[in-house]
Parts: structure tokens; C-alpha cells; sequence
């Protein structure tokens, strides 16, 4: 079955007609063309295909197109201000926090929604407590981070990007 | 060889040329080329692993709304015979493998294509599978070589007798599982016919190759098949030219004008794009008392497919690696019905250099000598394969380096004899090496553009390795040019041809065609050329191949922790030091030393593809079962480097630094673990349970 929806992506809004099986992920990519998040799994297990859906870091691979009529997007793409990177994106750079390059822009998309949790108090897994604040050293960016998989072994690197940027 | 290239810009930290399209996502993966009016296929993948066919229902998926076809081995279009049968897409009804294709929908949306292959019936002639490895097979066999062309079997003295005579032994066998190669892009293809040529925007280590092959299975000259790959998204061997890219150019034909899309699940990866094979390695060295050795053999049973050949070269570095007189190396395989295994990051160096590594611990321990004082008290003055001197072998150098850096001189060799808050902790070391590759068949063009640009031109590939970034810079040095007026293009079999991105071997083999183009560029032309003035050049011969052992080394120091109660094993440190001569971009290539690095952790700690013999296939498919090394996993981890100057290599005098990171890794986490706990677990990967007594 075909649905008439509407999606706002890096600031622009946009009318497409989605079967209901489609994915966040596969709209995004195959009805708009809009390629930043990445399909690495399409199951949720790795990360590749996170944006900030509605202010938050999401993998639009495990959410169905129509349960997201009028949502906001922020792809990697959407994250730069013009010319001028985001300050994540500039310090992957900085620290070469990549390689390939095909997880990047999720591993990006969910720094800055990490960044945004922490600055929010919300606990980890590694937190030594749940309420109070977190302090964002290597172990907490480094679990927080888990959900992104990185096959060429960037992580010392993000971590460092991260490190940086979270100063 | 000679005439080094004087380093201007090779040896500097330039930040990555494609590094801003990847960070915001912009940079085209094959799937990601926008093209007009695409269909989409599925594939439909046996369910028996050894049969045949005997009938494709495809009605019901025919009658479905927006399916353009469905093929089947009945009327998929046929290709040139050959006798690969892992490429022979659709082209008869025998079933080597679970998950081979065994028929294909193509449709207007992928939600369509994969509604309608569930809905294809498949009936099979199902007979008798077996995919189980064991050392106890009545059926192992001797290839005729190992990968690409070692000999098979090699002997040396009288390894036996030494052994038997030796002051000291020891006698193990160590093995490792079935691993996948898993990049982060799966393996994707867009393919479009127009006339009789085709274009496909590919996800490939070898646009040459991949072109070369499709072109031969369909009948064609080269040059009516276009590859193109400007990005992809990691590789490790597994994207050469697969049944994958195979379909999608069948496909493409029966549905000629509109292109067709075809991206891998990531669960269909573990059966269609190869995979590191499990083995089985006994290893028994032999050694006077005084800790030198006198005896290796190092004897391995590994697996193939019943329907290809790929024989891994798991013993060939234990040639080459320590002085000892006798010596021994065989490879036997067990075919399978299982798929087709291939190279995945250090093929014969990674799994075997596991077992070489481990065994040297237990020996240095059995000598009553440190680990690194044992290694280099073994260390060859020639190659023990060739005979051949060594154009660099700075092996000891970076034991000694590491050894200082990692604090060593403090370390008690008492195994088990350190706790701290319920963790055991130790420490281990390894030997890392790789050979240095050249493969043949690259060649470049240099032109002059306008602003006194100039364009370099050849089908290399950027598979995360830095290739956008590093031939630039040697191109940059060929010339005499800064980084900035070179215009690199890769990426595409418009270009003039180059070899596959494998066995560390590309920058060689790419640089040298680079710098070859440069020079005859200059001699033509001289510093002031004209807008247009253009020249090509190849990668030349290098007689040194003939007169010098060309490898790099390396050693990796791991501490590991082991929870006492649990079992969990942590690697809260570990640092590589290699000896890969002269390294063109010190930020990249630190990059590829830690990502390797973090891929044998990976590799040590996780990676067990789970074969289920009664069915034949990988029981955990997905990054849930089948788990990677995470961000969590990784503790301290660096690379350094030996300053290294080997004239014989190549012009640039690099020797390749994509795969030595991984070599040694397991060994010298093992070895620690080893130290921590005193249990010595020859079975990867170390899993908690095995530490458990």
C-alpha cells in the first residue's frame, strides 16, 4: 500500500509517496536520494544509517517511513553550516576518525546526539551514577558510542575527535 | 632499483583530499550513483547445500504488481562457459552451496523484489552435504599451489630427525574459526546495459578486474565494460568479482535500458562474498639449550569449496620468519560444500603467524628465555627460504623499540602471578610480517592542464586506505609539484588500468606507474610544459625482486585482563611497532596499523562464524551473532614506526601497510592472556568460557 507523506531533511520539506513496508532509511535513500545515512546491516545492528530524528540520534533502518510523517532530519550532510563543518565533522578530519568512510556519517550523527544526552545527565551503562551528571571521559564516550560499528578500526581516533570536541 | 623520489610531500600528514565528502556523507558508494529510472533486484538463494534443481515455480512472483522478471537457470541469458563455478550465475541447475543463487527478481522497488523472491517456489534433488573441517578426514588433498602461487609443500634439512634430537620441544596444534571479512558497505552494484556495453558502478578493490572478468563471461572485448568506483566502503578482501556483481550484469541484460540496483543483506554477505578459512595448525619446533632453534615445521588443513579452489598460504610466512635449519611446511584442504573462501586481511600471514606466534611464546617460556630476547636470538641473517639477503629486515629494531616503549624490562615472566581488583592481568608479544607485493598491470597518464595543473590518471581505488590522499602526494614528488596542483583521478576503467587493492601491494604498484608516467612526463617535456602535454608510464620491471627477501616486520604488544570469577578478557592497551620502509602519510598510515590492530583484536576476542553442519550455513549471519570488535572493546591502542630506508622496493621505497597490523595481533593478545592466567588457549577466538577452570 501506497502512503502520501511529508519529511523535513536538512532543512528542506519534502512530499513522497512511500509503501508502508519502506524504511526512514530506504525513503531517505531511494524515494529523496538523499545518501548521507548509510545501510550497513538493516537491522538496527550497526549504526551506519543514524540521523537525528526529532532532536535525537536514531537508525532510521528500524523505523518504518510512515510512523514519521512531518519528521525532522538531520543527516551529516544537514549538520554543516554552509561551508563551515560541524565541529564533529571537523575534528573527525582533525584526527583522521575514519577511513573508509561508510560509517562516518553515522558515527557523527550519534556523537552529536550523544553529546546532547550527556549534556542532558543521562547515565550509561558505565556511569558510576544515574543522576547528577555524567563526566564524559574515554570509557563513557567509548560505550556510548558501542552502537556504531566501525570495520576499518577508527575507534582510537573517534574517541579522540569526540574527546576533543566534548572540551 | 634506483632513484628513490625525494620526499616533499611524502612523508607529511596531509589530511584526507576525500575527507570532507565523507564526513558529511556526500562521497558516491556504488549503490549511491543517482541514475534514471532504476529497478531493483532480490535474489533468491538456495536452501539445500549440495543438489539440484528440478523446478522453479515463479508464477505467483510474476503475477505480482510491479515485477519486471524473474530469472531463473532456465532462462537467466547464458555466458561464456568457464571454470569458475562460483561465477557461472544461473547457468545450470547444480547446487554447490546453501545461499548460492538460485534464482533472482527484478522489480520496480526493493520492497516489491523481496516480497516476490519469497514468493518463488524452488524445488531441489536435495543430496548429502558436508561442511565439517576436521584433521581426521580421509579426504585431504594437496593443491597444487598456495594462494597466489607459493609452493604447496616445502622441506628444508631433516626436520623429523632434528625434532627428535632436540634439547627442547614442543608439539601443538592451534586453530581458527571461519571468519568474515564484513566492510561496512556491503558489496553493491549498479548495472546498465546500452547496446553491448555495459557500465557498472561497482563496489570493488579491482575496477581492472572486475571489469576483465564480466567482460570474459559475457563474451565481450574489455573495452565494452565500464567500472566505476570512485568510493567503497572497506573491502578487506572480500570485494573482488563475485556471483554478486555476476547477477546484476544478467539482470541487467534482461531488463536492458534501465539500471539495475543490487546491494548484499548484510546476513547474504556470509555466503556469497568469501570469507577467511578455518584451519587447522600443527606447529612443533625443536631448539638446542641454548634457545636456538633447530627445528620448525608448521603442517596446516584448511578448507575449500567443492566448486573452487582457494587454497590460503597459512604456512608461508613460518618459511621465512626464524633462522632454523630444518625445516617444513605443508598445506592439505578438505573440499566442502560449503562456499567459496577467500582473501580476507592478511591471507596466510594472519591465521598462520597466530600459530607461529603462540608457539614461539610457549617455546621462549619452554627455553626458560623472555619472549622478545628468544625471537631475536633466532633471527635469520638471510632469508632461510631463498637464501636471498634481506633488501630490510628491521624485525629486532622494533621488538627492542616496542619492548622500551611498553615498559617490558619491568615484566615478571611468571604466568598468573598478577591480580588486581579480581582482574589477571599480563602481558604478551608477537611478530608481525607481510611480504612486499608488486602485481603488474597498472600503468598512468600525466597531463598538463590549465593553471599549471596536472591530472593524473589510473583505475587505483580508495577502499579506506588513502589512496585519494597518498598518490597524490607521490604524484606531487614525482613531479616536483606541490600536493595542489595535482588533479588525481581514480577510480574508474576509463583510466588507464591498475591492479587490484590486495596484498598490501597497491601504493607499490600504483606509485611506481605513477612515478614512471612522471618521469617520462619530465624527460618529454621538461619543467615547462604545455597546457595538453600528456605522457603515460607503467609500473617498471624491478630486477631487486630477483636479488633481495622483500618484507616488512613488525611487533605488537598486548597487556590483557581476565577476570578472575568471570572469565571476560579485556585488552586495555596494546601497541604495534612496524618496520614498512619509507611511509607516505604518517596520519593515514597510523590509521591503517591501528585499524588493523583493532580488527586482530577483533579477531582474538570475537570472530567465530558458527558453521551448522546440518544445514550447511552460517547459523550467526548478522552483526548480532556474528560480533565485531566495538568502540567499548578497544582500550589504548597505537602504532608507531622505524625510520626505514630500503632502496629496492620500489621509488618510493614504501612497502605496503594494509595488512601487516593484523598480523601478530592474536598471538601477542593470546600470549598475554597466557601470562595472566596461566592457560594457554590454542582455539580462537578467547572467549570468557575458556578461561573458566
Amino acid at each position: 500500500m501506497d502512503v502520501e507523506m511529508t519529511l523535513r531533511v536538512d532543512g528542506a520539506r519534502y512530499r513522497l509517496v512511500v509503501d508502508t513496508r519502506t524504511t526512514l532509511l530506504d525513503a531517505l535513500r531511494e524515494r529523496l536520494g538523499i545518501t548521507s545515512p548509510k545501510k550497513g546491516c538493516d537491522h538496527g545492528q550497526c549504526g551506519a544509517c543514524t540521523v537525528l530524528l526529532d532532536g535525537r540520534r536514531a537508525t532510521t533502518c528500524l523505523a518504518l517511513a510512515v510512523a514519521h510523517d512531518d519528521a525532522e532530519i538531520i543527516t551529516a550532510n544537514g549538520l554543516a553550516a554552509g561551508e563551515e563543518l560541524h565541529p564533529v565533522a571537523r575534528a573527525f578530519l582533525d584526527h583522521d576518525g575514519f577511513q573508509c568512510g561508510y560509517c562516518t556519517p553515522g558515527q557523527i550523527c550519534s556523537a552529536v546526539g550523544m553529546l546532547d544526552e550527556v549534556e542532558a545527565g543521562w547515565p550509561s551503562h558505565v556511569s558510576e551514577e544515574l543522576a547528577g551528571g555524567v563526566e564524559l571521559d574515554d570509557e563513557e564516550i567509548r560505550e556510548r558510542m558501542s552502537g556504531n560499528l566501525c570495520r576499518c578500526g577508527a575507534y582510537a581516533n573517534i574517541v579522540a575527535a569526540i574527546r576533543e570536541v566534548a572540551r | 632499483m634506483t632513484g628513490l623520489l625525494e620526499p616533499r610531500a611524502i612523508g607529511t600528514s596531509l589530511e584526507r583530499l576525500d575527507g570532507r565528502a565523507k564526513v558529511t556523507g556526500t562521497a558516491p558508494y556504488a549503490f549511491e550513483h543517482p541514475v534514471d529510472n532504476g529497478v531493483y533486484l532480490h535474489p533468491v538463494q538456495s536452501s539445500i547445500a549440495r543438489g539440484r534443481i528440478t523446478a522453479v515455480d515463479a508464477t505467483e512472483a510474476e503475477a505480482l504488481d510491479g515485477v519486471i522478471a524473474v530469472l531463473t537457470p532456465a532462462n537467466a541469458p547464458r555466458l561464456v562457459s568457464g571454470d569458475d563455478r562460483e561465477l557461472a550465475v544461473l547457468q545450470s541447475d547444480e547446487v554447490g552451496f546453501r545461499g548460492q543463487f538460485v534464482a533472482a527478481v527484478v522489480a520496480e522497488s526493493s520492497e516489491i523484489a523481496r516480497q516476490a523472491a519469497d514468493m518463488v517456489g524452488v524445488t531441489y534433488d536435495r543430496q548429502p552435504h558436508d561442511t565439517e573441517l576436521r584433521a581426521d578426514r580421509d579426504d585431504l588433498y594437496a593443491p597444487g599451489v598456495v594462494n597466489p602461487d607459493y609452493p604447496t609443500d616445502t622441506s628444508d634439512g631433516d626436520p623429523d630427525g632434528a625434532f627428535a634430537s632436540a634439547a627442547v620441544t614442543i608439539d601443538e596444534t592451534y586453530t581458527t574459526p571461519m571468519e568474515h571479512n564484513n566492510p561496512m558497505e556491503p558489496h553493491a552494484t549498479v548495472a546498465l546495459w546500452a547496446g553491448d556495453a555495459l557500465t557498472l558502478y561497482d563496489s570493488t578493490q579491482g575496477p581492472n578486474l572486475v571489469r576483465d572478468g564480466i567482460a570474459g563471461l559475457f563474451g565481450l572485448p574489455a573495452d565494452r565494460v565500464r567500472v566505476i568506483a570512485p568510493h567503497v566502503g572497506g573491502g578487506f578482501g572480500s570485494k573482488t568479482l563475485h556471483a554478486n556483481v555476476v547477477l546484476a550484469a544478467v539482470a541487467a541484460r534482461v531488463v536492458a535500458g534501465r539500471p539495475v540496483k543490487f546491494a548484499l543483506t548484510r546476513q547474504q554477505m556470509f555466503s556469497l562474498v568469501g570469507y577467511r578459512t578455518p584451519t587447522i595448525q600443527r606447529i612443533r619446533l625443536g631448539a638446542d639449550s641454548d634457545g636456538r632453534l633447530t627445528a620448525i615445521t608448521h603442517d596446516v588443513i584448511e578448507q575449500t569449496s567443492r566448486i573452487k579452489e582457494f587454497a590460503e598460504q597459512t604456512a608461508v610466512p613460518t618459511r621465512s620468519m626464524y633462522a632454523a635449519p630444518n625445516r617444513r611446511t605443508t598445506h592439505r584442504l578438505a573440499a566442502l560444500d560449503v562456499p567459496v573462501p577467500t582473501w580476507m586481511r592478511g591471507p596466510g600471514e594472519c591465521p598462520g603467524m597466530y600459530a607461529l606466534e603462540s608457539a614461539m611464546d610457549e617455546m621462549a617460556l619452554a627455553c626458560g628465555l623472555d619472549p622478545v630476547e628468544f625471537r631475536i636470538r633466532n633471527e635469520p641473517d638471510v632469508d632461510p627460504e631463498s637464501g636471498l639477503p634481506f633488501s630490510s629486515r628491521n624485525l629486532v629494531a622494533c621488538l627492542r623499540e616496542g619492548a622500551r616503549r611498553f615498559g617490558w624490562e619491568r615484566r615478571d615472566p611468571i604466568p598468573a602471578a598478577r591480580r588486581e581488583d579480581g582482574w589477571l592481568v599480563g602481558t604478551g608479544v608477537a611478530a608481525s610480517t607481510f611480504p612486499v607485493i608488486r602485481i603488474p598491470g597498472s600503468a598512468a597518464t600525466i597531463r598538463r592542464v590549465h593553471d599549471g595543473r596536472y591530472r593524473v590518471e589510473i583505475a587505483a581505488v580508495d577502499i579506506g586506505t588513502g589512496t585519494w590522499t597518498a598518490l597524490t602526494q607521490i604524484a606531487a614528488d614525482a613531479l616536483d609539484v606541490p600536493v595542489d596542483a595535482v588533479d588525481l583521478q581514480i577510480g574508474d576503467t576509463a583510466l588507464p588500468p591498475a591492479s587490484v587493492a590486495g596484498g598490501s601491494s597497491g601504493i607499490t604498484s600504483w606509485g611506481s606507474a605513477v612515478v614512471d608516467a612522471a618521469r617520462e612526463f619530465r624527460e618529454k617535456y621538461g619543467p615547462d610544459p604545455e597546457d595538453g602535454d600528456e605522457a603515460g608510464g607503467a609500473m617498471p620491471d624491478n630486477p631487486d625482486t630477483e636479488r633481495f627477501a622483500m618484507h616488512a616486520y613488525g611487533a605488537q604488544f598486548a597487556e590483557v585482563r581476565v577476570h578472575a570469577d568471570t572469565g571476560e578478557i579485556r585488552v586495555p592497551r596494546l601497541l604495534g611497532v612496524f618496520a614498512a620502509g619509507r611511509i607516505i602519510n604518517p596520519r593515514t598510515a597510523r590509521s591503517q596499523f591501528v585499524g588493523a590492530m583493532t580488527m586482530g583484536l577483533s579477531m582474538a576476542l570475537h570472530e567465530d562464524s558458527v558453521m551448522d553442519p546440518r544445514f550447511g550455513q552460517v547459523a550467526n549471519h548478522d552483526f548480532a551473532g556474528y560480533h565485531i570488535a566495538t568502540n567499548a572493546d578497544i582500550g589504548s591502542i597505537d602504532a608507531i614506526w622505524i625510520e626505514e630506508d630500503d632502496p629496492h622496493v620500489n621509488a618510493m621505497g614504501s612497502k605496503g601497510i594494509g595488512e601487516i597490523g593484523i598480523v601478530g595481533t592474536a598471538a601477542a593478545i593470546a600470549n598475554a592472556a597466557h601470562h595472566a592466567t596461566g592457560i594457554r588457549i590454542r582455539d580462537l577466538p578467547l572467549t570468557a568460557d575458556k578461561y573458566i577452570r
